[in-house]
């Protein structure tokens, strides 16, 4: 009987996440698409962007999250995996016990203070070294690559780990150096780890809006270069939809139902990629 | 000349010591045995041999000569190349058959398809493998049964075109029948290779080694032609070993 009820009990909650998401996806989707629909793809595929005005493209918005995730995947994944090969190859136990937490002590930084670093530090920097107004893609994606990376340490640092002892016993029986069997049995069996981390830090990413706003500076148009500004589709929603009304706030649903559809094809490729051997 | 000869042998776990002054020497094409109780420091033993010992945190005094060149001289790489190790329980690499064949010849020298389809026939012959796997290469190696993984753990090591061959009680978790198999295997491949053989199964080292080496509590107590050690052995420890009184 006990069992039964902690059996139903647990079902409940287990579909109440189901249904959390199912609501999320349906909300954005009823408030989104019949703008779009209204407005025509023509329209939504521009980069003319005056909601209150009949003009809702939101083309620009989309290259600059992508954009900015592709950069900060870039970043992150290179320092992330070089960074995770070093502690759990190459390292003693106290340098991984010393590290690792620290690095995980990065995903508790609240985004702003991110976003703060960011214009304190690097978009002078990018400023006075590479030129352009500093606010920028570059900028936007040093900032967020940082941001991602104690999620991808950290995952593929265990799934590095939960590599039998054994395949690198026999590895280097076979006369393999150990960057031979980092690069040839390590990182291949644990692919699928990898791969999940990188997901995550890609959602991340792409999602992240605070510390995004406050560097990427939120100019409307297509960059020409990673030294230009460029809004995302996250910082639209967040910068406007605090006085939006009518169509202008379908249009920001619109946004985030871009910003949805844009995070599902995402991790297909992911999973696709991971699937495959 | 001995092809391997270790003297004065000190083997230190932290303050343990695994091995106590042992000298010994192993010819070349033959089959050296090595029995003993678990922890006599059999294993240690073949992991000071390829160096494998270093990442335990093992400490060595003594020398170890290949071809009368101390092995601590010779690059790690072509050391572990000329040495290969089978485990106990067969470490099949993850992904194909042929992959796990080709993975070793691969870390040293850049091969052609062609060069590699020979290495790979090449080795499941010698190991008596080819019959049983050649139309299912491209499959995974887990799928293999024990026997079979162990024969392919063999294979890849002959892929590398070893001198030396060592194996750790490579017939543990084995049936009688593929025991049999990996038997026959290595009284094949002895022409060719020298190995050592370590085993918990005395009757096994009877049955394939040439010579006999009884180590106990990290000592070797007695080595002998295996005829010798089993019918007649100098020591009691060993006869009683031997006969079954201890161990």
């Amino acid at each position: 009987m006990k069992d039964k009820i902690a059996e139903k009990f647990l079902m409940v909650v287990a579909f109440s996440a189901i249904l959390t998401l199912a609501l999320i996806s349906f909300f954005i989707f009823q408030q989104g698409l019949p703008l779009i629909f209204k407005a025509g793809l023509h329209n939504i595929f521009s980069t003319h962007w005056a909601p209150t005005r009949g003009h809702f493209g939101i083309l620009s918005m989309i290259v600059g999250s992508i954009m900015v995730t592709a950069g900060a995947l870039i970043i992150g994944v290179s320092f992330g995996l070089a960074c995770t090969i070093f502690l759990s190859e190459f390292s003693s136990g106290t340098i991984q016990k010393t590290l690792k937490p620290i690095i995980e002590l990065l995903a508790g930084i609240p985004s702003v203070v991110y976003g703060f670093m960011g214009i304190v530090i690097l978009v002078p920097f990018v400023r006075t070294h590479f030129g352009g107004p500093g606010f920028s893609v570059l900028t936007a994606s040093i900032i967020l690559g940082i941001m991602i990376l104690p999620t991808i340490v950290s995952i593929s640092y265990d799934s590095l780990r939960a590599v039998p002892k054994t395949y690198r016993e026999g590895s280097f029986a076979l006369g393999a150096t150990k960057w031979q069997t980092v690069v040839m049995l390590l990182i291949p069996a644990a692919r699928s780890g990898i791969i999940a981390g990188i997901i995550l830090g890609m959602g991340r990413a792409i999602g992240e809006t605070m510390a995004v706003i406050m560097i990427a500076g939120n100019a409307l148009k297509i960059p020409h270069s990673i030294l230009d500004s460029v809004r995302t589709l996250t910082s639209t929603i967040a910068l406007e939809l605090g006085y939006a009304t009518g169509d202008h706030r379908a249009a920001l649903f619109a946004c985030g139902s871009f910003l949805f559809i844009i995070i599902v094809i995402l991790n297909i490729i992911a999973i696709r990629f991971k699937g495959k051997e | 000349m001995a092809k391997i000869s270790i003297r004065n042998l000190n083997l230190f776990y932290k303050n343990f010591q695994a091995l106590k002054n042992i000298n010994l020497d192993v010819t070349e094409n033959e089959i050296l045995g090595i029995i003993g109780p678990a922890n006599s420091g059999k294993s240690s033993l073949l992991r000071a041999i390829n160096r494998l010992i270093e990442l335990d945190g093992a400490t060595i005094t003594g020398e170890i000569l290949l071809d009368g060149k101390n092995i601590m001289e010779l690059p790690i790489n072509d050391l572990r190349r000329r040495i290969g190790l089978i485990f106990a329980i067969p470490i099949v690499l993850p992904g194909s058959i042929y992959k796990n064949l080709t993975y070793g010849p691969k870390l040293h020298k850049k091969l052609s398809r062609r060069e590699l389809d020979d290495i790979v026939y090449r080795a499941l012959n010698a190991a008596n493998l080819w019959d049983e796997v050649k139309d299912r290469l491209k499959d995974s190696a887990a799928t293999l049964s024990g026997g079979q993984q162990q024969r392919l753990c063999i294979a890849r090591t002959l892929a590398m075109e070893p001198e030396v061959i060592m194996m750790d009680e490579p017939c543990s978790g084995l049936d009688p029948i593929s025991t049999a198999k990996i038997e026959a295997t290595m009284l094949e491949l002895k022409k060719r290779y020298t190995f050592i053989l370590v085993t918990n199964n005395t009757k096994q080292a009877a049955r394939v080694a040439d010579k006999t080496a009884f180590f106990l509590s990290g000592e070797l107590i007695e080595i002998d032609r295996t005829e010798k050690l089993f019918t007649s052995p100098r020591e009691k420890r060993t006869n009683d070993y031997i006969s079954g009184r201890f161990g």
